[in-house]
C-alpha cells in the first residue's frame, strides 16, 4: 500500500519543455517569479496568465494534473482572499456590522489570488517536466559558485541524490517492518491519536536502526569506489545547453520586460 | 589439533589459459588485526582479542581463490584489508607491490582492487543504473567520453545494458547485485574481492551473479577473490582457502581440500554434498575416490561401482 506513494511530482514525456536544459528552467522559472511579483496592474498579470497557459499547452502536462497541484494551497487561497477582502480600504461597496468590502478589497483579492496561482502553478510546472536527479544535477551546477563561499554545494547534492534514491528502499522496509509487526499482534490501525502515536514507536525504532546500518554499509562502499567529495569529480551525464534553452530565456525575458514597462506607462 | 599447513600445489593452481605470469596481486605478510577501543584510549591494556593472527596469502594474477570460514573466522577481515578499507595491526599486505599502508597511493590500490559488498541495496548510489556505474569514474575524475565507453562496456560484461536507464529498485537482487559489480568493474580493477555476494539472493539470483563472475574470470583474466560460505560455490574456484579462528587452516585446490571432511567438519564447516557422500561410502568400505566434488564425477564413480 505503501508503494503507491510516487516521488516528486514529475510527470515523464518528451515535450519541448521536458527537454529544456534544467538549469535553464530554474532560472526561467525564476524570472517568472520576479515577472508575477513586479506586476502592479490587471494588464500585467495578465500577460503572466497567457504566459503560463502557453507553457502548459506546450509541455503537454495535463489540465487536470495542475489543479491537482493547487488543491493543498486552496485554504491559503481562501484566506487571503478574505484578509485583502474585508481590510483594504476604499470605497465601500457593501457592508455588514463592523465588516465592509470596498472596491479597492475586490480588485486585490482578485488580484492576490491570481497571483498565487499562477505562481504555484508555474513552479509545480517545473516538477512537473523535471525529473528529481535532474533538478538536483542542476542546482548543484547552478550553486557551484558558492562553493567558494565554503557552502557545501557539493555535499548537499549527494545528499539529495541518496535521499531519492533510498526513498523507495526504506517505503518497501517499513512494509515489510509493519508487517512483521502486525504478525506479533501490533495495533495500528485503531485507537486515538495518541494511541496510534505510539503505535509507530515499534515501526519507526526498527526504521532508524537499519536506516543508520544501511549507512554505514554505503559509506563503505563508496569509499571502496574511491568518492572523496566533490573535489575533481567529472560527470556521466553533461548538461547542454542549445538554441531553445536561449529562446525560452529570451521570451521569458521579453514578458518580464513587457510587465516592467506595463507598469511604467498605466 | 589438525594439519595447519598443507604443502601449497601452485602448478595445479595456475591455469595456462588465462596466460598471466606468475606474479601476485595480492601479498599478506604476517598480518595481524584486532579492533582498537577508541573509548578507552587511555585506558590499562586489556588483552585485545585478535581477529587476524598473522595470515599469509598469496594471490595470483588470474586466479580464482575461495575464502571459506564460519562467521567470526576472520574472511570478511582479511578481505577489507586487500584494498586498504582496513589496515594491519601488525605485518604487511601489498597490493601490486604497493604497500597498503602508503595512503598517498589509495586510490591507486581502491582502483585496482574493487569490493562487493553483500548486501546489493546498500552499494547503490544513484537512482538511475548507468549513473551508479559511473559513479566510481566519477570520482576518479574520467573524461565523460571515455566514461560513456568504460560504462557501456563494464553493463555489457555483467549483461546489464538493456537495464541502464531503469531505477535500481526496479531490479531483482540478482540484478542488482550485477549492476554493483558493473560500477566495480567500470574501474577497470585487476582484481575484484566479493564479501558473500550471493548471501541475500534468490537460487536464481545466485547463478546469475556466479555466472557472472565466473566470465569475468575467464574472459577477463580479472582475479577473483570471493568470500562464500556456500560449498558449491567454493568448489568452482581454482583454489580455496579455508580460515578458521584468525589463521589459514587449508589453501589448496578444491580437490584436496575437501577431501579433509572431518578436520572442515570440526570447525564448522560442510564439504559438497557428494563429497560427504563418497566419503561416507569410502568409510563404509566402498573403493571410491574420495576427492570427487561434483556431481558428474560422482554419478560415473557410483556407476563404475554398480558395474564391478
Amino acid at each position: 500500500m505503501l508503494k503507491d506513494i510516487t516521488i516528486g511530482q514529475y510527470f515523464p514525456g518528451k515535450s519541448f519543455v521536458h527537454r529544456l536544459d534544467p538549469r535553464f528552467k530554474i532560472i526561467i522559472t525564476a524570472f517568472y517569479i520576479t515577472l508575477l511579483f513586479s506586476a502592479k496592474e490587471m494588464i500585467g498579470l495578465f500577460a503572466g496568465i497567457v504566459y503560463l497557459v502557453a507553457a502548459f499547452l506546450v509541455s503537454g502536462i495535463p489540465f487536470k494534473m495542475m489543479l491537482k497541484g493547487l488543491k493543498p494551497i486552496v485554504p491559503i487561497i481562501i484566506f487571503t482572499s478574505i484578509l485583502n477582502l474585508f481590510f483594504i480600504d476604499g470605497i465601500v461597496v457593501f457592508r455588514l456590522w463592523i465588516l465592509k468590502i470596498t472596491d479597492e478589497g475586490i480588485k486585490m483579492s482578485v488580484f492576490m489570488v491570481i497571483r498565487i496561482i499562477c505562481l504555484i502553478a508555474g513552479t509545480s510546472l517545473l516538477t512537473y517536466t523535471t525529473s528529481p536527479i535532474a533538478l538536483t544535477d542542476a542546482i548543484e551546477r547552478l550553486f557551484s559558485p558558492l562553493k567558494k563561499l565554503k557552502v557545501p554545494v557539493h555535499e548537499l547534492a549527494m545528499m539529495m541524490t541518496i535521499a531519492l534514491r533510498f526513498i523507495p528502499t526504506l517505503i518497501e522496509e517499513t512494509d515489510k517492518i509493519m508487517s512483521a509487526q502486525k504478525a506479533r499482534g501490533a495495533d495500528l490501525e485503531t485507537g486515538g491519536l495518541m494511541q496510534r502515536a505510539k503505535a509507530l514507536v515499534p515501526i519507526l525504532i526498527p526504521l532508524f536502526v537499519s536506516a543508520f546500518r544501511r549507512a554505514e554499509e554505503l559509506a563503505l562502499a563508496m569509499e571502496c569506489r574511491c568518492y572523496h567529495g566533490g573535489e575533481g569529480r567529472t560527470r556521466l551525464r553533461q548538461l547542454k545547453s542549445g538554441w531553445a534553452d536561449y529562446v525560452s530565456l529570451g521570451i521569458t525575458l521579453f514578458f518580464l520586460d513587457a510587465v516592467v514597462a506595463i507598469n511604467c506607462f498605466f | 589439533m589438525f594439519c595447519l599447513a598443507v604443502p601449497r600445489q601452485f602448478g595445479k593452481t595456475n591455469n595456462p589459459k588465462k596466460g598471466m605470469g606468475m606474479e601476485n596481486i595480492i601479498e599478506a605478510r604476517e598480518v595481524r588485526f584486532h579492533y582498537r577501543n577508541e573509548f578507552e584510549e587511555n585506558a590499562v591494556q586489556k588483552p585485545v582479542k585478535e581477529i587476524l593472527k598473522g595470515i599469509n596469502l598469496d594471490i595470483k594474477k588470474g586466479e580464482f581463490v575461495a575464502i571459506l570460514g564460519h562467521n567470526g573466522s576472520g574472511k570478511s577481515t582479511i578481505a577489507k584489508h586487500f584494498n586498504a578499507v582496513l589496515l594491519p595491526c601488525g605485518g604487511t599486505v601489498y597490493v601490486e607491490g604497493i604497500d597498503t599502508k602508503d595512503e598517498a597511493r589509495l586510490f591507486d590500490i581502491r582502483q585496482r582492487v574493487g569490493m562487493v559488498f553483500q548486501n546489493p541495496d546498500n552499494q547503490i548510489v544513484a537512482t538511475i543504473v548507468e549513473e551508479d556505474v559511473a559513479f566510481a569514474l566519477e570520482n576518479l575524475g574520467v573524461e565523460p567520453d571515455e566514461m560513456r565507453q568504460r560504462v557501456d562496456d563494464a553493463l555489457k560484461a555483467v549483461g546489464m545494458y538493456e537495464y541502464r536507464e531503469h531505477a535500481p529498485h526496479q531490479l531483482s537482487g540478482g540484478q542488482k547485485q550485477r549492476v554493483a559489480i558493473a560500477g566495480i568493474i567500470a574501474m577497470r580493477p585487476n582484481c575484484i574481492v566479493l564479501d558473500e555476494p550471493t548471501a541475500m539472493l534468490d537460487p536464481k539470483g545466485r547463478r546469475e551473479v556466479l555466472k557472472t563472475i565466473r566470465e569475468l574470470n575467464r574472459n577477463y583474466g580479472i582475479t577473483i577473490i570471493l568470500i562464500t560460505h556456500y560449498m558449491d560455490e567454493a568448489a568452482k574456484a581454482d583454489r580455496v582457502v579455508v580460515m578458521d579462528d584468525g589463521r589459514i587452516i587449508f589453501d589448496d585446490v578444491p580437490r584436496e581440500v575437501f577431501s579433509h571432511v572431518e578436520e572442515l567438519k570440526a570447525v564448522g564447516l560442510d564439504v559438497p554434498q557428494v563429497t560427504e557422500l563418497a566419503y561416507e561410502l569410502k568409510k563404509n568400505g566402498l573403493e571410491i575416490d574420495g576427492h570427487i566434488i561434483t556431481e558428474e564425477e560422482c554419478i560415473e564413480a557410483l556407476i563404475r561401482i554398480l558395474q564391478n
